[in-house]
């Protein structure tokens, strides 16, 4: 495994330049699909019967193959990493709009009419009362497309080199130097892993009011049948 | 309320030409069977349903004149689970209103803190979430929620119908209490007859259509209902929980029967000729039933004795209660207790029922109705 780290000067690269990279083809596309599903998903909480064909016509993109997409994009963008992001947002946006719509939906009735019997306006509702409470629901469609993205840039070596670590998959080949590709792999694992460790330390920042922890909640629900019974008594 | 009508698109009337009057600082009860239009009712005093005909009068002010979230906000709102806001902390779910309303963090903290000893919760839970509270606590943070804000208005949507019926009992006693302090004008709807008798100053049925079957007190509802339907949502008992506002502070105690344990020969021939004696402690609170035959003077409950059963305190206690306790009683007299639990004396079934009779007809003179209910009571008495 003589040369694991040592990146071929085509790349023009160093190794933690591809991680930055790679994270950034794969992020960015995150952060732009999430940005684009709030406001459908809203759309789609609030119009139930665009739900279905906003469902369907994503679900359609997720289905296109990246790379078809990449040779119609050539001729618009080029190769360059823009040609890489936009597919992945498109697919981001494909898992996060379900992930949302059903997040904010299930915020239960009593708790909406209860914020409307407050004087809560819609935009304070949305805001204070749904997406607080479709955090988690968000949050497991980000886990899911993050994965994915940070997988799929590495497709994007196939359109001038701008695939990140997916490079070293093809240098690999050029080269003849198989620790190439392994490093390729792992790294790009452990990235997925990493970023998935941090969204569930982010879930869990963001949502101390989800019942979890197994020691805690047994010895809650046997403490609280406590002051019925003396009151019974 | 004046003639308001709810009606749907698809044609279905919910509420039907209603006109009430709901009296200020009171509790005024909406029951009747589901689909009858309560709950349409309730909203659209906080227009979260808007009237399809007819006006809605707040001390005289059209509610349409106001804008709709000025309106909410000095309306409480408590609805069945309570509809917390299970990401916020039971102190931030309770401040949520007084926040909205501008005044600052730190002052809508203070008095969320001080609803929350109000309501009977224990200040610990403050920095809990709602999924680590009961049913009946968590019931408890949204009538703290919807007092938060002091509103005169008071909205209840069946609080305490998904709750057990101990902790029932223990929120309807402490929204009691609240309403004694706070004397705020509470409109609250429910499916429980029971709980609207127990709760309303004014109770106003309603009927399956949206119509008003009958508006009056509960008394008044017991012993005079308007038609059929009143009468046949009110129950079988009807006649006995009527009871229950008739005071027992009238009836006419004995204490022929009464002796100490340590009571003498003398004593207890004095008290010959009645078929049990109750025998009390030195301090004068009841032990149990004896039979006279038997008994040795000095230490009278050194014999067998029958259990007295729960006593009533008269005066405290309606005729309800009197009369329940003379019918557990084994030996069909009822014994009345001092504030202390120090025996006054007792009171057999027969006076109780006379008792029972005389309020009738005192209660509503010239009814005829009450002719029916005392014969309804003399058949659980014997």
């Amino acid at each position: 495994m003589n040369g694991f780290f040592d990146i071929p000067s085509d790349l023009d690269n160093t190794y933690f330049g591809l991680i930055g990279l790679h994270l950034r083809e794969a992020l960015l596309p995150v952060l732009a699909g999430l940005l684009a599903a709030l406001p459908l998903a809203q759309l789609c909480v609030r119009f139930r019967w665009l739900y279905p064909p906003v469902l369907g016509v994503t679900t359609v993109f997720y289905a296109i193959p990246s790379l078809a997409v990449f040779v119609v994009l050539i001729d618009y963008t080029g190769q360059t990493e823009l040609t890489v992001m936009i597919p992945l947002a498109v697919y981001s946006l494909v898992v996060l709009v379900p992930a949302i719509v059903d997040g904010v939906r299930s915020v239960p009735e009593e708790t909406l009419a209860a914020s409307t019997a407050m004087g809560f306006g819609p935009v304070r509702r949305y805001l204070q009362v749904q997406l607080p409470i479709a955090v988690p629901a968000i949050l497991a469609g980000l886990r899911v497309a993050v994965a994915s993205s940070i997988s799929l840039v590495s497709v994007g070596a196939l359109i001038g080199n701008q695939g990140a670590l997916g490079n070293l998959l093809a240098d690999a080949q050029k080269y003849g130097r198989p620790e190439l590709a392994v490093n390729s792999v792992l790294t790009t694992a452990v990235l997925a892993i990493l970023c998935d460790a941090v969204l569930v330390l982010v879930r869990n920042l963001l949502t101390p009011w989800m019942p979890r922890g197994r020691r805690q909640r047994p010895k809650e629900a046997a403490a609280r049948p406590e002051p019925q019974e003396a009151a019974a008594k | 309320m004046d003639s308001v009508t709810k009606r749907y698109p698809d044609g279905t009337v919910a509420v039907d030409r209603l006109s009430l009057e709901i009296p200020d600082r009171s509790i005024t009860v909406l029951v009747g069977p589901s689909g009858c239009g309560k709950t349409t009712t309730l909203r659209m005093i906080n227009r979260m349903v808007e009237p399809s005909e007819g006006t809605i009068l707040l001390d005289g002010e059209d509610l349409q004149r106001q804008p709709v979230t000025t309106l909410r906000r000095s309306m409480g709102y408590v609805i069945q689970n309570a509809g917390l806001f299970q990401h916020r902390t039971i102190l931030d779910n309770i401040a949520t209103v007084p926040r909205m309303l501008g005044r600052g963090k730190q002052k809508s903290r203070e008095r969320a803190a001080e609803l929350m000893e109000r309501v009977g919760l224990d200040a610990s839970l403050a920095k809990r979430y709602p999924y680590q509270l009961s049913g009946g606590q968590q019931q408890r943070v949204g009538v703290a929620r919807a007092l938060a804000a002091d509103p005169p208005v008071l909205l209840m949507d069946e609080p305490f119908s998904a709750v057990d019926p101990v902790v029932r009992k223990g929120l309807q006693d402490e929204l009691l209490r609240i309403q004694d302090e706070l004397g705020k004008t509470i409109v609250f709807v429910t499916h429980d007859i029971d709980e609207a008798i127990k709760l309303g100053t004014m109770v106003a049925v309603m009927r399956t259509g949206g119509r008003l079957a009958q508006f009056a007190p509960p008394a008044e509802l017991l012993s005079d209902p308007a038609d059929a339907f009143v009468e046949d949502f009110l129950g079988a008992d009807r006649g006995i929980r009527r009871l229950s506002f008739f005071s027992s502070a009238g009836l006419e105690l004995t204490r022929g029967p009464v002796v100490r344990a340590d009571a003498g020969a003398e004593r207890l021939a004095a008290a010959d000729g009645a078929p049990h004696l109750l025998v009390t402690d030195a301090d004068g609170r009841p032990l149990g039933w004896a039979e006279p035959r038997g008994l040795s003077a000095g230490d009278l409950a050194a014999g067998p004795l029958l259990s007295c059963g729960r006593p009533f305190v008269p005066g405290t206690d309606s005729l309800r209660a009197a009369l329940d306790c003379a019918v557990l009683s084994p030996t069909g007299w009822a014994v009345a207790v001092d504030a202390d639990g120090r025996v006054i004396g007792v009171v057999s079934q027969q006076t109780i029922g006379e008792a029972i009779r005389s309020a009738h007809g005192a209660g509503s003179p010239g009814d005829e109705r009450t002719a029916e209910e005392p014969a309804d009571v003399t058949k659980v008495a014997p």
